[in-house]
């Protein structure tokens, strides 16, 4: 007899796009290593939060896995060398975002063996829920699939507030990106060991892993290696993006909506993305912080598209070296996916822990928008995953009326770009929102300190 | 190349990277590609004129796109977007097929010039292009925009009716041999015409009017391609079938079957093509509901209880007139939210 099904099949958010997702590139592609690049750069600012504070200093032995920066404040994160090797500055380099962000750079030592600096498997079955949050912290670990929020900051409930369930993010919804999906083919094990340490963490009562229908072989193989005792469900979503967006998840597996303005802690749920949870698994199986991460290397511009481990910290230059090189016509450098991902200038700008793809576009691939009046089509409202008028909300933020556009409840836009992405009249709709929200929050933020002089 | 410099040959932009390929142009040509077998339905009853008439129309309706583009600074549009040669195309099919050229020539002016460049062209009209053209012509041209000749001549494929030659302003020889319209028999004595008949076109009309079927296919095409909103015309037809119906069986005497109401007169032209307008039509999916069963409510109350005998174009012009307030009225909630908020300002 066999076991009943534990994949529940076609679960989906509302409105939402379909592109092209282009993961046939890498789909099939293993998992490969990365040799040791000859230094590795980590910003301090890696993650969402406060930097980190550095514990090194020039000149520094440093080995593969050590603490070299500790957390900056709660909402923050530690950092660990990635590789073996001496600190050779820690000062301004470019960074991902298009700022100059303070990095350690590390010179690898080559004669080194790169073991892990204190490889050890930690029992963490006796822990308490706060041991273990701890350890996940003291890991390094952030959000890899894009956001890099600091994870023990998630697993933290605040007081009042239940976590009853527990979201395995494996939607991958950007297109070209595989790295989600060679991690639940390829670290099984790593994936149900981090889930175990989430449920505990969490005292969670069961758990989901949100699958997007195009990796459906993964859910398959995922689901024959699932223990009995584990209560966890898989969910095979419509490939539609944005998917993988937290409160699109949740919809889709409990057809329940996040309120406005609220977190998935608050419909008791905490989302979180199956690299990290994989990563969790290996530091409780081996001892292992976040040191380095799968980023899928692909696009029409890059020589040999893959699916690297590589360390933290990986100059891009050395990523296109051992890919093969970029074609003269490439364009575009992307951190990310092309939905929400950004276009890079410089080839020394580090790969970080939130960095899930890096993508190689050439001059035919690139967008040129030569912006048409709105027609009204509709394309963007039908697209709109949280139910926005993103054709009014364009007007608006185009006549500079920012203030009006929080009647249209602009600070509900995730800056997901479907509205972008359908726009027939190519108008930089996601652009524009993004401007307006950096500066209502200002305005807010400014209104805030007078209100607080004024009560002084 | 320094360590430090950028990279010559890379571009910066913003996400997202990637864009649907439909656009604007492609969709206005959709809807003119749509128009095709109506034409040919019509140049099949009605004859040579109607390419006469059409494309007279389609000249003043362009040739007023173009002079405008020149003369007006940072006036968007032209004609590579299809939408003046649409809106020209649209008003030459509601337009009788006896219609003087010169007339079809001004009703083009007034589309472009009247109905979109003065509202700052394309995106920017509050009412449909083409009707406010035929609006104009049904106030300056009573007559002539009443006058309907016989369909299906024999002579139809060698001349075109005298009456397109007319000189401007000197009043046009009205056909002798001219007939009433299905509706205007309906509305002044009572008669009905067979809904075949008025499926395949076989009766007299305005050159739009040629065939109710065709219309209807090229609605579905431009539905399934999602050039057009279904709901639009769905809740139009919808409507008007149920309020036509309603009125039938309280009297079948007096009113004419619901099926009558749908195939006569410009209802299928106007519920699939001009109705749907997606810049003069609600944004939101309720609100195309409101604004499709508005119309097909009016459409019925004018025919039946109004002193023209058909309403199509003022039912649809006035739905254009509430569209705003629809769209403030029926803003959808938001993710997250228990109910759509009423806007304050």
């Amino acid at each position: 007899m066999s076991a009943p099904s534990r994949i529940q099949m076609g679960k989906s958010f509302r409105h939402g796009i379909h592109p092209d997702d282009y993961k046939h590139l890498t789909r099939e592609l293993a998992i490969e290593r990365m040799p040791m690049p000859e230094r590795v750069i980590l910003p301090l600012s890696q993650h969402l939060g406060k930097p980190s504070e550095p514990l090194v200093e020039k000149g520094q032995k440093v080995f593969r896995g050590e603490l070299i920066a500790r957390s900056g404040g709660f909402v923050s994160s530690p950092l660990h060398a990635s590789v073996t090797g001496t600190v050779t500055g820690i000062e301004l380099r470019h960074h991902a975002s298009g700022n100059m962000v303070e990095a350690i750079e590390i010179e690898t030592d080559r004669s080194s063996p790169q073991a892990l600096f204190a490889e050890r498997r930690i029992d963490w079955h006796d822990m308490e829920p706060a041991e273990i949050i701890r350890l996940i912290g003291e890991g390094g670990f952030v959000g890899l699939g894009g956001a890099a929020f600091p994870t023990h900051v998630k697993l933290t409930i605040p007081e009042g507030k239940t976590a009853r369930f527990f979201i395995v993010n494996a939607a991958e919804c950007e297109p070209y990106l595989n790295s989600d999906f060679r991690i639940l083919l390829e670290r099984r094990e790593a994936i149900v060991e981090g889930i175990r340490v989430y449920m505990k963490a969490l005292g969670a009562e069961k758990a989901y892993i949100g699958i997007e229908a195009n990796k459906d072989d993964a859910a398959q193989k995922l689901e024959a290696i699932l223990p009995d005792d584990l209560a966890c469900e898989i969910i095979v979503l419509e490939t539609k993006y944005p998917q993988g967006a937290e409160k699109m998840l949740i919809d889709a597996v409990f057809h329940r909506e996040v309120p406005s303005g609220k977190l998935p802690i608050d419909v008791e749920t905490v989302v979180n993305n199956v690299g990290t949870v994989a990563g969790v698994g290996e530091l409780f199986l081996f001892g292992q912080p976040l040191i380095e991460r799968i980023v899928t290397v692909t696009g029409p511009g890059i020589g040999r598209p893959a699916n690297l481990l590589m360390p933290i910290g990986t100059m891009l230059r050395d990523v296109i070296a051992h890919c093969d090189g970029m074609s003269d016509d490439t364009r575009q450098i992307l951190f990310g996916g092309p939905m929400m991902g950004a276009a890079q200038r410089f080839l020394d700008v580090p790969i970080m822990k939130g960095t899930s793809g890096v993508l190689f576009l050439t001059e035919d691939q690139v967008v040129h928008r030569e912006e048409y009046p709105c027609i009204r089509c509709q394309r963007c409202v039908d697209a709109c995953p949280v139910f926005l008028n993103p054709s009014r909300l364009g007007s608006l933020a185009k006549s500079r009326l920012y203030e009006d556009m929080l009647d249209y409840h602009i600070m509900d836009c995730m800056e997901c770009a479907a509205c972008s992405f359908v726009c027939p009249s190519n108008i930089p709709l996601v652009q524009r929102f993004r401007v307006a929200k950096g500066l209502l929050r200002e305005q807010q933020q400014r209104e805030r300190e007078k209100a607080k002089e004024a009560a002084a | 190349m320094s360590k430090h410099a950028p990279h010559p040959d890379l571009v910066l932009t913003t996400s997202p990277f990637i864009k649907d390929p439909t656009d604007t142009r492609w969709i206005m040509w959709q809807v003119n590609l749509a128009l095709v077998p109506v034409t040919f339905a019509a140049l099949w009853y009605y004859g040579l004129g109607t390419l006469l008439i059409l494309s007279t129309a389609i000249l003043g309706a362009a040739g007023s796109e173009a002079f405008l583009q020149r003369r007006v600074r940072n006036l968007p549009g032209g004609l590579n977007d299809g939408s003046a040669v649409l809106t020209g195309w649209l008003l030459g099919l509601t337009l009788p097929p006896s219609i003087p050229l010169w007339m079809a020539f001004a009703g083009g002016v007034i589309s472009i010039g009247l109905g979109k460049a003065i509202f700052g062209g394309i995106g920017g009209n509050m009412f449909n292009p083409a009707l406010v053209g035929r609006a104009f012509l049904q106030a300056a041209f009573p007559v002539a925009m009443t006058t309907w000749p016989a369909i299906e001549t024999a002579d139809r494929f060698t001349s075109a009716p005298a009456t397109l030659f007319a000189p401007p302003f000197l009043t046009p020889a009205v056909d002798a041999i001219s007939s009433a319209t299905p509706l205007a028999r309906m509305a002044f004595d009572q008669v009905q015409t067979a809904t075949p008949d008025l499926l395949l076109g076989a009766t007299t009309g305005s050159l739009g009017e040629a065939s109710a079927a065709l219309i209807l296919l090229a609605g579905i095409y431009l539905a399934v391609r999602r050039v057009l909103n279904w709901r639009i015309p769905v809740a139009i037809l919808g409507s008007a079938f149920a309020f036509g119906g309603i009125l039938y069986l309280t009297n079948p005497e007096v009113y004419p079957t619901p099926e009558f109401h749908l195939f006569a007169g410009g209802l299928m032209l106007g519920a699939v093509f001009m109705a749907t307008d997606p810049v003069s039509s609600p944004l939101t999916q309720k609100g195309c509901w409101i604004f499709g069963v508005g119309i097909g409510v009016l459409v019925v109350l004018i025919r039946q209880f109004g002193g023209l005998p058909e309403g199509v174009m003022y039912a649809i012009l006035f739905m254009n007139a509430a569209t705003p307030l629809i769209d403030r009225l029926t803003q959808a909630r938001t993710f997250g939210s228990d109910r759509a908020e009423r806007f304050t300002r």
